[in-house]
């Protein structure tokens, strides 16, 4: 099977140029100003962008044992509807993925089913308990990329510490949820302004701060890789900038949600920004920004987290912490801060593509003869509305729900198939 | 009586929707709402045929005989739900219990939940106008507007008197509603309590002031309101013993000493008398606790009948 693709301004070397890109079977075989060969498929890309396929390294895709928030069909659509071509599952299924079994029934339903390919993060303790160490060596042969407690956190120093050396010796890096549970207490949204005023529980970023703090100490006695998840606040930014620039190995990501909105989201109660980290104040979405712009933030990840109506559709209090994130990530930073001249296109499509295949050490992310032909194509000023009708996943629960954003995901295609196109 | 502004069809969520001037209003309709209430015979037809539902998923006792009464007052129907807080995550959601309500021809709600924001779920389910009759720690706003009423009866306004509210701020939300509604009236408010017990940014939010010391605190107060003190803060790790609270916390005779002379002593109830406020000064000529109570009936009458558009 080939496809070319014509007139489109491709994102390669850092920039935007008019190229045609020919993809024979899995991978991209020629890139060039003008190629008239033959092909199966001809894609005329005029007046859009054709991009590396976007990489997220923070999902949940609910499968198994949570089916009715998403499943991995589903959750795969949903990404390839975004423009992801490799996404990363997180542990925290039913039951947990702390073991070899489960990584593998992921990893066959998404080659089998799935319309991304699914990179399995593993639980970084049995059943994310905080007990004792999961099996990384067992689970890294069957694929997994690193381990995680995501949704929670280890609390006790001690067993962090055992889980990091244990992962430095089998090559894995180590994903942080950075959440002290008695800190965090019952809190619901950002600890002040919104606490405060809408008798809410909050969660203060200390709660986020002293175990990033306590982690980077960690971790550079062992050596692990360690990567912070979903930062969200100007001190844990600058808690990472000095242990980058200290030469410890810590990477860090920031989601679409944190960049794009701040705690004032939530007057109005509305349940679809409840999640955690909590969206904070507005001097800590700007830190986020300029931390993406000055490469502290290495990373932009979803955090695509489902939940069904019934569930979010409750008291604040009761609903689950959670945003649907694949569909409408890069509408909104396209909408909110490219558009808006906050952040370059450039450096959100490296954060979302070239820097996670270096962090998952792939041969995908860039537009290269003979890469992986993992690419989108994206009209930049086309409308794109989040409806019940028009969304993939199996949730709606996005703050963006009923909204019309700019930024519409015309074509991907994912190891030269064409997993998603708009009519 | 005349309903010059329009309260028709709104929503009592928080006194902040609510225009110094429409305060003002309901303070005036109150009013006229006592007289009626001090009558032999204490009731009016103008309510009569419509129905007002009581969603109470907390307890209550005060509030709720309050609202009751007050619909009564009016000739309006009332019917109760009552459920319990700790069976809400378990049992039928809020959408489908007041959607079921709804089916049965309901003109108005007063909801009092331990969730912030169950007030405008029940609204955006039915679209009736929703009175909040107390949503966890967030909003209050008929109690706000009795304690108001209960300083604008005996002193005319509120412009630049000086209130001081002590006790468990971060968990109160009596205060939060009176600190929205008193600053609209020109009123100086100050929050007192230990730091662990100060919500963040009181200042910037509700342009109050802060104070952790009692005296200072309670300096030239016109009127001093006790908050509630609940003896599960302790095993929160908020304080350390009630003894400690009360000698360096509570309104007393002592206490109340800094204060104006003639301070007005409040307290939204249920004291704990001996803890928050001493029984010296609780009953004493310069409290205003039962007449709190009393001006509730009252204001809330007035509320639905302006609410509910009832005819004079």
């Amino acid at each position: 099977m080939k496809i070319l693709i014509t007139n489109g301004k491709a994102f390669i070397n850092d920039q935007f140029v008019q190229k045609d890109i020919l993809i024979e079977d899995k991978k991209i075989l020629k890139v060039a100003d003008v190629i008239e060969d033959a092909a199966d498929r001809i894609i005329d890309a005029e007046g859009k962008v054709v991009l590396p396929g976007f990489i997220d390294l923070h999902a949940h895709l609910r499968d198994p044992g949570q089916i009715h928030k998403e499943d991995i069909v589903t959750g795969t659509a949903a990404a390839a509807k975004g423009g992801f071509t490799t996404i990363c599952a997180m542990p925290n299924t039913s039951p947990v993925v702390d073991n070899i079994a489960t990584v593998e029934y992921i990893q066959r339903k998404a080659t089998d089913l799935g319309k991304c390919k699914v990179k399995v993060i593993g639980a970084m303790t049995k059943g994310s308990e905080g007990v004792e160490i999961s099996e990384y060596a067992i689970m890294k042969e069957g694929g997994i990329v690193a381990v995680s407690d995501d949704g929670g956190c280890v609390q006790n120093a001690k067993l962090t510490q055992n889980c990091m050396k244990y992962a430095y010796n089998f090559d894995l890096p180590v994903i942080v949820h950075a959440e002290d549970y008695k800190l965090a207490g019952s809190g619901l949204v950002n600890a002040g302004k919104i606490s405060s005023q809408l008798g809410l529980g909050g969660i203060p970023g200390l709660a986020e701060e002293i175990i990033i703090s306590r982690d980077i100490m960690l971790a550079e006695s062992i050596g692990v890789r360690l990567h912070i998840a979903h930062i969200s606040t100007a001190k844990g930014i600058e808690l990472v900038r000095k242990a980058k620039s200290d030469g410890i190995a810590i990477t860090t990501e920031v989601t679409p949600h944190h960049l794009t909105m701040n705690e004032d989201a939530v007057y109005g109660f509305d349940t679809n920004t409840k999640v955690k980290p909590p969206l904070r104040h507005e001097k800590d979405r700007q830190a986020c920004i300029a931390a993406l712009i000055d490469g502290t933030i290495d990373y932009i990840a979803t955090d695509h987290a489902p939940h069904s109506d019934y569930e979010k559709e409750r008291e604040y209090n009761i609903a689950p912490f959670g945003i649907n994130g694949f569909e409408t990530a890069f509408a909104s930073l396209n909408t909110i801060l490219i558009k808006n001249n906050k952040i370059d296109l450039n450096t959100i499509v490296k954060a979302m593509s070239e820097k996670p295949a270096q962090f998952l050490g792939l041969n995908t992310g860039k537009i290269t003869e003979g890469y992986l032909a993992d690419l989108n194509i994206i009209d930049l000023d086309a409308d794109i509305e989040f409806t019940r009708e028009t969304m993939l996943s199996k949730s709606i629960n996005t703050p963006y729900i009923n909204q019309t954003l700019k930024g519409k995901v015309e074509y991907t295609i994912c190891e030269g198939r064409i997993t998603w196109e708009a009519e | 009586m005349q309903n010059e502004f329009n309260f028709v069809n709104r929503n009592m969520f928080d006194l902040d929707d609510y225009s110094a001037e429409e305060i003002l209003q309901i303070l005036e309709s109150a009013k006229a709402m006592k007289e009626i209430n001090s009558r032999s015979y204490k009731k009016i037809p103008t309510l009569r045929g419509k129905t007002v539902c009581t969603l109470f998923f907390e307890n209550s006792t005060r509030t709720l005989i309050s609202f009751e009464l007050a619909a009564h007052r009016l000739s309006a129907d009332v019917v109760s739900f009552s459920a319990n807080t700790s069976s809400l995550s378990k049992g039928e959601s809020l959408q489908d219990t007041v959607l079921t309500l709804d089916a049965m021809g309901i003109d108005a709600y007063i909801i009092r939940h331990s969730y912030p924001g169950s007030p405008q779920m029940v609204h955006k389910y039915t679209g009736k106008p929703v009175l909040n009759g107390g949503d966890g720690r967030h909003a209050h706003p008929t109690q706000a507007l009795l304690d108001i009423y209960s300083i604008w009866e005996k002193r005319g306004s509120l412009q630049g008197m000086k209130v001081t509210i002590v006790g468990d701020i971060a968990h109160s939300r009596v205060v939060r509603s009176n600190l929205i509604g008193m600053k609209k009236l020109g009123a100086e408010v100050t929050v007192c309590a230990p730091r662990t017990l100060m919500p963040g940014k009181m200042e910037e939010i509700y342009g109050c002031k802060v104070e952790y010391d009692l005296k200072t605190a309670l300096t030239d107060a016109d009127a001093v309101m006790g908050l509630r003190m609940q003896l599960e803060r302790q095993k929160d790790g908020l304080f350390p013993s009630l003894e400690e609270y009360t000698k360096y916390y509570s309104l007393s005779k002592n206490t109340l000493k800094w204060a104006k002379p003639d301070a007005l002593v409040m307290h939204p109830g249920p004291m704990n008398r001996g803890i928050e406020i001493l029984p010296e000064i609780a009953d004493s000529k310069q409290s205003v606790i039962l007449d709190q109570v009393t001006n509730g009936v009252a204001v809330r009458m007035a509320l639905l009948f302006l609410i509910l558009g009832g005819q004079a």
